[in-house]
Order: C-alpha cells, then structure tokens, then sequence
C-alpha cells in the first residue's frame, strides 16, 4: 500500500448531518436519541408499534430545544432499512450517525427453543443492524465521515442460561462491527459496539436477580449511562476509535 | 439520461481514482488498478459514483471483470448506450 501512514486529522461533523436511532419509543433507545439530540445532532426517532412513545421521545428533544422527527418501521423486515434512509435523508439531511439500538428477547433455553424465537431475535438484532449499516455506509463512506454504533450486550461475550439466541446475535453483533470496522476505516467511518450490562429498561424485567448480584459496581445501570457512550463514540473525539466494543457494565464483563 | 461520451466517462473515472488516492501520472487507459493501490472498497464507491453519473448499476460480476481503467471505461460506455 502506498497510502499515508502519517496521523491525520479529525474528520469534522458534516454540517446540516443527522443521527438515527432504531427502536428509540423507549429505554436505552430513547435515553440515546435524547442525549444525541442534546449534543446537536438532529435525531431520527425510528419505532416498531409505539407511535406514542416513539412521540414522547420526540417531545422530550424538543423541550430540550433540539430537533427530532419519528419514523416508523420494523427494521426487522428486509424491505425496511432503505425505505427508512430514505426518509431520514428527505426529512432531516445526510446520515451522519446510525445507532443500531433495536432489539428483542425471546428466552428459553437451548434445548426447548422455538425455530421461530430463534429466527426473530437473529432477524432483529443482527439482520436489521447488518441491513441499516449496509445501507448506511453508502453514503457514509462519500461523505468521508460516519458513526456506526452497534448496541451490543455483556450477553454474548459472556453466557446466560435461557438466552441462548440473544446471546448468539449479540455475540454476533460485535464480530460484524470488527470486520466491518476495518473495511471502511480510511474513509473516516467509524463502526463501535456498546455493551450494555444490565441496565434498568422494560426489556430487561423478569432477568433472574442472581445476574445483578455479580455485578461490581453492585447496582444495575440506567439508560442514560449507556446513552453517554453512544454521543462520545458519535462525536468527533471518538475520531481514531474503531472496531472496539465499549462495556457499560458496572464491571460485570471484567 | 443522455448517452455519455467516452471523455465524459474517463473524466468522471479519473478524477474519482484520485481522490482515492490513485497517482495522477499514472493513469491512464492500459494502467492496472492494481498498481494504481485501488483496491475493493475503491471500486465499491466507484460502482456508486457510476450510478450517480451515468444511472449505470454494476454488479459485483462486473465488477470482479474491471483489472484497467480501460475496463472500467468500456463497460460503463457499452452499458450507458
């Protein structure tokens, strides 16, 4: 390769660029649409089913005196992830940040689990991330600028009897940052993970207690914790960190 | 959209393997993408920046066919008619 190997510079937020965040009606994808919002970034609130949390997100960015739109569509479905740059790019600009937050859970263990259960959780929480980011790079790579940041999970990395699907997409997920990480790396795109520990959400209600008592910190986390990651990880501070899986989890990955 | 001319292709071609980083010097019909360090990602935005210019869709098949800027060139020429 005969291309530079001098330091650069930073690459600089694109003016007039956005950020998207995937199943942000609620939890830890709302706390990150909020917390973007709130560093500038004009915030796509994508949602599933919840148009009225999908709305308070909204309102929750506005009060703060930022700008959001929510978008509906079930990233989940092949035909989806297109569509939805589309109508990021036709109603607040350029894609500059993609968070690929959503995400379901459908526990049992191993042996019992459903083709179905399986399939889901995999289609959910990595075909959909896999799909966004495909489409998202695109455009990434000729603006020479580009967050991608993947919420993984400490499930996955480690195990936990009963989710053995969740466990495998999520594992799954932070193999797909690496490799396509460096991939694009030269064009100032950054791809990251964030593993959230056990953080206080609906989605992880009816985790069995034994798992909180593991962890060091001795409390679980609350979304906004994880959200701080994300807008550091988006920022342009976080310009030379790619390919990495950043933990927020009270120690627990340790 | 119009039909381009083989000067419109090859200065679309050109100026986008420089910003890739391509010597300027150095290319030309016959060069190898190869030695110009154009490498895979290179050619995935070049396929984009077809399409944008000339509406011309390249397939990875395609793609995989391109070793000179000549054959970048003659593809895009003979799929834009």
């Amino acid at each position: 390769m005969g291309r530079t190997v001098t330091g650069g510079e930073r690459q600089r937020r694109p003016p007039g660029s956005c950020a998207l965040v995937t199943g942000a009606s609620r939890g830890i994808g709302a706390a990150i649409a909020i917390a973007l919002a709130a560093d500038g970034w004009p915030v796509a609130v994508n949602y599933r089913s919840s148009a009225e949390g999908a709305s308070a997100t909204v309102a929750a960015i506005v009060a703060g005196g930022g700008n959001a739109v929510a978008i509906q569509g079930d990233v989940a479905d092949p035909d989806v992830p297109d569509r939805l740059l589309a109508a990021v790019r036709e109603q607040l600009g350029p894609l500059a940040v993609l968070v690929n937050n959503a995400g379901l859970r459908a526990d049992g263990l191993a042996l019992s689990l459903s083709d179905e259960d399986w399939q889901r959780v995999l289609e959910t929480n990595l075909g959909a991330t896999y799909r966004l980011t495909r489409a998202a790079l695109r455009e990434m790579i000729r603006a020479r600028f580009g967050r991608v940041i993947n919420i993984a999970s400490v499930i996955g990395p480690r195990a936990n009897a009963g989710q053995a699907n969740y466990a495998a997409s999520k594992a799954a997920v932070i193999a797909f940052t690496k490799t396509a990480a460096v991939e694009v790396a030269r064009r100032g795109v950054t791809i990251n993970a964030v593993a959230p520990g056990l953080i206080e959400t609906e989605m992880t209600e009816g985790i069995p207690p034994g798992l909180g008592e593991r962890i060091p910190a001795q409390r679980a986390g609350r979304p906004d914790e994880v959200a701080d990651a994300v807008v550091f990880l988006a920022s342009e501070r976080a310009s030379y960190i790619t390919a990495t899986t950043l933990y927020v989890d009270g120690g627990l990955s340790a | 959209m119009a039909e381009p001319s083989i000067d419109q292709i090859e200065k679309v071609i050109t100026e986008s393997l420089v910003t890739f980083g391509a010597d300027p010097d150095a290319i030309s019909r016959d060069a190898e993408l190869d030695a110009l360090d154009v490498d895979s990602l290179d050619l995935a935005e070049l396929s984009q920046i077809i399409e944008e210019n000339f509406g011309v869709e390249l397939s990875s098949n395609d793609v995989s066919e391109i070793h000179t800027v000549g054959d970048a060139i003659d593809i895009v020429a003979e799929r834009a008619k």
